[in-house]
């Protein structure tokens, strides 16, 4: 390619080009005006979004890259700007998600001086970015930015912040990009061993009660064909992390259901009775684990990771496989015998049938009392087909939406999973929508996360973005209210609030909306939501003082999983 | 049970990686006792020794999440039993002391350290060895009152015959041409 002369900030936006973007989010500022100035002559190839706060831009930007599994790529000025952005980073860090973020610096002979809007950012997001750089020279450019792309999305994907100086972005350079394919101190994939593929199908054969546990490592990996095509030739019952949802069909008929705090029955009890637990792309997180030494004793424990780190890191793993799950799925699909576990599979399905008397029919198909969240959530399921996008923002709401909604197509659920983000819902719905322009995104929402990053409605009416956003209203900071009332006597300090009119809120940024109170009303209500054609909010008013069952109390083991107070 | 562990990394040598490096020490509020950083003998490449007293589980978490770091190339751990290591000491001890007895002089002698320089005020000596040994020196020197006084972090090569880096260099060229 011959070389062109451009400014610094030219070379920004020429080089994302060259990474495909097609999407940003930001928000300007004094120390990345350049670049902005720059971008204003590429509004044919680009897209940039102006969210409220920046955010809503990262979180934006974490939606479109789930959905599509592309980076998200978001921009913000130096000071207050790159520090808005930091529970954005923090969020995508713990859960995996690639992210490109570019923030304007002050002008490098003022750095260290404490200049107008001067922030370390690099030195403050060095432990919630996978890697991050600081731009002095405009000639470094194309490929901090390649390298940026390269790490952020292969390996265990996660997000890289560059850092510009405003000099640089002014400076001249012969533009020349070339894709980053290698950094020698950094291995993104791993040639898989074979004989940890073959320790492994030895114990998956000679199994009388495997397991198999997935992650989000099997959406990352593209391996979800790999995945069923294991299980249905082993037999093996699966369940899912709430980042792993999706990945299989809900109806699939070794589909168990989910893991965890909020799980369901079976996959809790059944993994401390399982000879054999197989866990792929998943790192046992202590909301899936409960109590880390009453954890699955009884199973030998075989780990498909990518993250040598991950490795042994909680649980004491018998053999490791590690390497991309797509490849060491197919190793293992060729090296496993046909087998069946049927009256194993049977004592999921008991439980299924203890958990649904007990818990789910009570919650989805309620006959008396208020609303519940879980009749809201199996009616926007089933009226979108279960072909739906499902955003979650954080609290029992969230729970509540992984557990009823169901799922026909992969990358389909945008969740606050690691750090568990308040606020994360409403702008990773529109990163989302902009990212599977075609499909339904449907946003669930508590009314306190709501309040967190409400201001994204105008950046969702400017932009015509057509989600659907279900507000489950308890007027309570519901899921600590929960946990007041399970584990601190219903002492309920500083759960309740005070809410405002959201439908004359939402109307007041020029969108549609409407409130619903009573059961007769619900399913109209959802149908009006998905016919309308653009954005709408409706808000459904659900019993105040519901709980999320089942639930492993914080401390408990797995088997401990208590279906009702 | 909690021991002296060595943990090496090979890196980069770009700017803020030690930031890096240390924020995982602080986040697992793991002490450093000592740490010492330098080019090594493939340029372009950091050398750190950091030493710590953990457990070796945790150290062999810690040394996983160093390893992962982008810019590290590679890191590991020794027990001191596996290692060849020394650190370098520095005392300064007023001239007087030296010439009024020959006790100083029999104290540099019996621990091996040797004189770099004498002044009309002060004598600089300087000794290298464990730190029990640079510190037992100090004692003794210190009845003559000991003006100043610094030891180094931690220098340490493995027991193996070759540098481990090269060969790792070797293999990772391999394996990155082997992913496609
Ligand atoms: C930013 C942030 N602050 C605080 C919390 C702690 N927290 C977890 S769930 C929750 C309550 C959420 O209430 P709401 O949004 O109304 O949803 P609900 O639980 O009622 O469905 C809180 C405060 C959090 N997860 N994130």
């Amino acid at each position: 390619m011959a070389t062109k002369k451009v400014t610094g900030s030219q070379a920004v936006i020429l080089s994302l080009l060259e990474e495909g973007v097609d999407t940003i989010f930001g928000y300007p500022g004094g120390a990345i005006m350049p670049i902005y100035d720059a971008l204003y002559d590429f509004d044919q190839q680009v897209t940039h979004i102006l969210t409220r706060h920046e955010q809503g831009a990262v979180h934006a930007a974490e939606g479109y890259a789930k959905v599509t599994g592309r980076a998200g790529v978001c921009f913000a000025t130096s000071g207050p700007g790159a520090t808005n952005l930091i529970t954005g980073i923090a969020d995508a860090m713990i859960d995996s998600i690639p992210l490109v973020c570019i923030t304007g610096q002050v002008a490098s002979p003022l750095l260290g001086t404490d200049a107008f809007q001067e922030s370390d950012v690099v030195g403050i997001s060095m432990p919630i970015t996978k890697w991050n750089y600081q731009i002095t020279d405009a000639d470094e450019i194309p490929e901090a930015i390649a390298k940026a792309f390269y790490i952020a999305t292969t390996g265990r994907p996660g997000p890289v912040l560059l850092d510009i100086a405003k000099d640089a972005q002014f400076q001249e350079l012969d533009f020349e990009y070339k894709k980053c394919t290698k950094i020698r101190s950094y291995i993104r994939d791993y040639q898989i061993d074979p004989f940890s593929v073959k320790a492994a199908a030895d114990l998956i054969d000679a199994a009388k009660k495997p397991f198999l546990l997935f992650g989000q490592g099997v959406i990352i990996a593209n391996a979800e064909a790999e995945l069923k095509t294991f299980i249905e030739k082993t037999g093996i019952p699966a369940a899912w992390t709430l980042l792993g949802l999706s990945a299989l069909p809900s109806d699939h008929p070794l589909n168990v259901g989910m893991l965890g705090m909020h799980g369901n029955y079976g996959p809790n009890v059944k993994t401390n009775e399982a000879d054999l637990i197989i866990a792929v792309g998943m790192r046992f997180d202590d909301r899936v684990t409960g109590k880390v030494s009453a954890y699955a004793k009884n199973a030998k424990i075989i780990h498909l990771e990518i993250d040598p780190a991950e490795i042994g890191k909680i649980v004491k793993t018998d053999v490791a496989v590690l390497g991309n799950a797509k490849k060491s799925l197919a190793m293992l699909i060729d090296n496993v015998k046909e087998n069946k576990h049927e009256s194993w599979l049977q004592e999921f399905r008991e439980c299924d049938k203890i958990e649904y008397k007990k818990v789910i029919s009570k919650d989805i198909y309620p006959e008396k009392g208020g609303l519940t969240m879980g009749e809201a959530v199996r009616i926007a399921s089933e009226k979108t087909n279960n072909e739906a996008i499902l955003v979650t923002d954080v609290g029992q709401h969230q729970m509540v939406a992984a557990r009823y909604f169901k799922f026909k197509h992969s990358k389909s659920i945008v969740t606050s999973g690691g750090l568990g983000t308040m606020g994360y819902g409403i702008p990773a719905a529109m990163g989302a929508q902009l990212g599977a322009k075609n499909r339904t995104v449907v946003a669930f929402v508590g009314d306190g996360g709501f309040q967190m990053t409400l201001q994204e409605l105008g950046t969702i009416v400017q932009n015509k973005l057509p989600v659907k956003i279900v507000l489950l209203n308890n007027n309570f900071l519901g899921m600590v209210r929960q946990w007041q009332q399970l584990f601190f006597e219903k002492r309920y300090s500083f759960t309740e609030l005070q809410n405002p009119d959201f439908i004359m809120i939402t109307n007041g940024f020029g969108m549609a909306a409407h409130k619903v109170t009573k059961r007769e009303e619900l399913e109209a209500g959802i149908q009006k939501m998905l016919d309308h054609n653009g954005p709408y909010l409706l808000e459904v008013v659900v019993e105040k003082e519901d709980n999320v069952f089942p639930m492993v109390p914080s401390g408990a083991s797995v088997s401990d999983v208590i279906l009702e107070a | 049970m909690k021991q002296e562990f060595n943990i090496t990394i090979f890196s980069e040598n770009y700017i803020g990686l030690l930031n890096r490096i240390t924020i995982n020490f602080t986040r697992r509020k793991i002490n450093i006792e000592s740490l010492t950083v330098s080019a090594s003998a493939i340029q372009g490449v950091s050398k750190f020794i950091i030493v710590v007293n953990e457990t070796e589980d945790k150290v062999r978490k810690l040394v996983g999440q160093l390893d992962k770091i982008v810019d590290v190339l590679k890191a590991f751990y020794n027990t001191n039993e596996e290692i060849i290591y020394e650190e370098i000491a520095l005392y300064k001890v007023p001239t007087d002391a030296l010439y009024e007895s020959d006790q100083i002089e029999k104290m540099v002698r019996k621990a091996g350290a040797r004189i770099m320089e004498i002044t009309r005020e002060y004598t600089v000596i300087e000794k290298t060895g464990h730190k029990e040994e640079t510190q037992a020196l100090f004692e003794e020197l210190n009845q003559f009152g000991v003006m100043q006084f610094v030891r180094s972090g931690r220098i340490a090569i493995t027991r193996d015959p070759i540098e481990r880096l090269s060969e790792f260099l070797k293999e990772r060229d391999a394996l990155l041409g082997s992913i496609d």
